[in-house]
């Protein structure tokens, strides 16, 4: 009773907070950075792993408060930590998704040129382990029941939609996303339970 | 094995951003201003 007090008190003052922040109270914002600060760095700390980019992901995340409380934007009352978490939660997946479409330098030693190129051709090993990846995942699959499998087979390897295949199985659509679903469940299970790594 | 999931909530990560960056967003605050003029919002950025 005494923690949801105190809970609902400290949501109370982030509340005047942002009102005050809002109506021109600069001190305000202070005070609210230094009360999250931790959690939030922390929060995306634990995502990326990596302190320039904590501390970049960090400073967007209260520039976007900043500009979104200056607007008038915000409307979540009572919910300040949630919402800059959230913020601070999509700019971490902005992050991943930047730097997965851009090339990584690497300046700690001589220029490669090979750094830059990536040859999109599979080698020797990712071959095989590819051949590896697709062999285990049949044999998985043919563990499945029937009835799994072959919805599972017709969407995943002949591409068809749940309409072709409710009509090649003679079930309704939602019986095929049913089976669907299961078929992903029990292939899951299986990999979890036996620990199999499917990547390459 | 109670024991070994305590120590594990202890080791949660705390760190804290720079002073730098905090007296960076305490400025950028001071120093933004939104004006409004009919339906068009101003945003800008006073040093």
């Amino acid at each position: 009773m005494l923690k949801v007090y105190v809970m609902k008190r400290k949501l109370i003052e982030d509340a005047v907070l942002v009102k005050n922040y809002i109506n021109g109270d600069e001190s305000a914002l202070s005070m609210l950075i230094m009360r999250h600060k931790q959690k939030i760095y922390s929060f995306i700390y634990s995502k990326v792993y990596d302190r320039d980019i904590t501390e970049d992901v960090f400073q967007d995340t209260f520039i976007k408060v900043i500009r979104t409380l200056k607007r008038g934007k915000y409307n979540e009352e009572g919910k300040f930590l949630p919402w800059v978490m959230r913020i601070a939660h999509n700019l971490v997946i902005d992050h991943f998704r930047r730097n997965k479409r851009m090339p990584k330098f690497d300046n700690s030693g001589e220029f490669s040129i090979f750094s830059v190129l990536s040859d999109s051709s599979l080698n020797a090993e990712k071959t095989l382990i590819k051949d590896q990846v697709e062999s285990d995942v049949r044999r998985i699959i043919e563990e499945l029941p029937e009835d799994q499998k072959k919805v599972l087979m017709m969407r995943m390897y002949q591409d068809m939609s749940f309409k072709e295949i409710s009509e090649r199985t003679g079930v309704s659509i939602n019986t095929a996303l049913g089976r669907m679903r299961y078929a992903l469940i029990n292939l899951r299970k299986v990999i979890e339970q036996h620990n199999i790594v499917l990547t390459n | 094995m109670a024991k070994i999931y305590s120590d594990y909530t202890l080791k949660k990560i705390q760190l804290n951003p720079k002073k730098e960056t905090v007296y960076f967003l305490l400025n950028y605050s001071k120093a933004l201003r939104v004006n409004y003029y009919k339906s068009l919002e101003f945003v800008t950025l006073l040093n």
